[in-house]
């Protein structure tokens, strides 16, 4: 059945959010905690370290990995609490409708933009 | 038919857990911080966007989010993203059939599903507190700063 | 079977009973109205019910047969959670102070009556009856389905359902949704499916694998803490999807219905059984 495999998806995308995610949040404030312990490693969100991040395959790759599964997961996890509310099937069918052209929208912007500050080879440092 | 009266908890059923398990309240909070998070990604994504417009543009746009009520705000955000993801990984255990027991012959006093994987949901609530604890020493810092 | 409080020398306490009444020919809105009830040992809220309908208020109406946990039909919200009213103690309750409502989720016709027609209209909605292909067989049966033990384990536990209704009260889901099935009808729709008798699982899958069938549980847990037999729907919900995530890439495959036992061949009768004596009513 398709929902079966949505949800099959909704849980594969969720596993690799928490994975993905998790290591985003670390890199981002890792740096604060370092400099707790006397390790100097900088801010994450200074233009520098972002543009060096945002030209290395390994983070264009996983950013756009985490965009995906991310949006994914979001928006079937809204369409679900929204099917819960006894909407008309019309309205049913609007709601998948939305959430599936918001998420491949904000997915075609996010990775537009990973690729093309991967490939702005002037900025590097 | 004579008139009925509707009697549905609407809303009201998902907020009030009630003299329910602990579990509804999960439930209940696992909504509101996968609602909250979800606005903050869709936001976040056209932000970051931003620096397709190269170092200036990001500096730019980082130095509006200067002031602490924006910390303040992802650090909700982190904590939001803490108990969805753990409690989020107890039920995908869960509902994948850990921990919940087999069928068998029920005897009173019943030992049911929502027991049986309490001491995961413990568990999992100790694991967010202890990221979260983590997470909030980083806030100190950036107050601090 | 009732003692008259006069009588009784063993009133434990009075207890304060906030009921809730509505008449739908009368009244606008339903209101709680209040009853003091004296309490004699053992005494169930059901009990209690009967009690303000003998001597205070005959109008009070409520569903209740066999008043021991079996009929399922005394299911109300008291004090917070769904319970059978015949089931609980009022002593038990630890409180003076016992709210009886009608139980949440279901329409009222009237007093603590639910309108049980959607939980009964969703339970059909999942086929509950053993489909084989075999409709012959089914039919007009000419021997037993084999069925081990260990076949009759994994699902006896659902069929315990005596459809009172508590579960559904207590489903956050079925709280907003008029769409969702609800853990009484996901759980019988699992009890068919897993029995091992069964053949009828596609019947079956349209509802409880839809956008709006088990995928919409989130494991509350509410509706396994209140059930009356112990029959779990959670768990028959929990493992319906784990059945159909191993399914989505085929990694599991249906199973078989079993096999109609083959008739008994050579069998000769124990000597010492006594000839049965010829039937004194006429076969049709």
């Amino acid at each position: 059945m398709r929902e079966s495999k949505l949800w099959f998806w909704h849980i594969t995308a969720a596993i690799a959010v928490v994975v993905l995610l998790g290591m985003h949040m670390g890199i981002m404030h890792v740096g604060e905690i370092l400099s707790f312990v006397g390790i100097g490693a900088g801010d994450a969100v200074k233009s520098a370290n972002v543009f060096h991040r945002s030209q290395q395959a390994f983070f264009m790759a996983t950013y756009i990995l985490l965009l995906g599964a991310a949006l994914f997961h979001g928006f079937y996890g809204l369409r679900s609490m929204l099917f819960e509310l006894s909407l008309s099937s019309g309205l049913e069918k609007a709601v998948s409708g939305i959430c599936a052209v918001a998420g491949i929208g904000l997915f075609l912007y996010g990775s537009y933009a990973a690729i093309y500050v991967f490939r702005m080879k002037e900025v590097l440092p | 038919m004579q008139k009925r009266l509707k009697n549905n908890l609407g809303l009201g059923g998902w907020l009030s857990g009630g003299r329910y398990g602990i579990e509804r309240y999960a439930y209940t909070l696992h909504r509101i911080t996968g609602l909250g998070i979800l606005l903050y990604f869709i936001m976040h994504i056209i932000v970051t966007g931003s620096r397709m417009g190269g170092p200036e543009a990001w500096e730019s746009m980082m130095a509006s989010f200067e002031k602490p009520i924006f910390k303040l705000g992802e650090f909700m955000i982190f904590i939001a993203f803490a108990f969805h993801g753990i409690n989020g990984i107890r039920l995908i255990l869960v509902e994948l059939g850990a921990m919940i027991g087999k069928p068998g012959l029920p005897s009173f006093p019943y030992n049911y599903s929502t027991l049986r994987q309490r001491p995961l949901f413990v568990a999992v609530m100790v694991v967010a507190a202890v990221i979260i604890l983590i997470g909030g020493t980083d806030l100190y810092f950036l107050v601090m700063k | 079977m009732s003692k008259s409080s006069a009588q009784a020398p063993d009133i434990v306490m009075t207890a304060r009973f906030e009921v809730l009444r509505y008449n739908p020919e009368k009244d606008k809105a339903p209101q709680l109205r209040e009853y003091s009830v004296p309490v004699t040992k053992g005494m169930t809220v059901l009990d209690g019910l009967h009690w303000i309908k003998e001597h205070i208020d005959h109008t009070l109406s409520w569903r209740s047969s066999c008043r021991m946990g079996i009929c399922g039909s005394c299911g109300m919200f008291i004090n917070g959670l769904p319970r059978l009213a015949c089931n609980n103690q009022i002593v038990h309750l630890h409180s003076d102070h016992v709210v009886v409502k009608p139980l949440p989720n279901f329409d009222i016709i009237r007093d603590l009556v639910p309108d049980l027609e959607s939980m009964i209209s969703k339970h059909r909605s999942v086929k509950p009856y053993l489909i084989r292909k075999d409709l012959e067989e089914q039919n007009h049966p000419t021997n037993e389905y084999f069925q081990s033990e260990q076949e009759l384990i994994n699902y006896i536990q659902f069929a315990y359902c005596i459809k009172c209704g508590l579960c559904m009260a207590a489903c956050p889901t079925v709280a907003t949704s008029d769409k969702y099935p609800g853990p009484q009808p996901l759980t019988q729709g699992w009890r068919y499916m897993s029995d091992s008798r069964d053949d009828g699982a596609e019947e079956r899958t349209e509802v409880l694998y839809s956008p709006h069938g088990v995928y919409r549980c989130h494991f509350a847990g509410a509706c396994s803490q209140v059930c009356p037999k112990g029959v779990d729907p959670a768990l028959a919900i929990q493992m319906a999807k784990k059945d159909a995530f191993l399914k989505t890439f085929g990694s599991r495959r249906q199973r078989q219905a079993t096999s109609v036992a083959p008739p008994v061949e050579n069998w000769v009768p124990k000597a010492e059984i006594p000839k049965a004596p010829e039937p004194t009513v006429e076969k049709k």
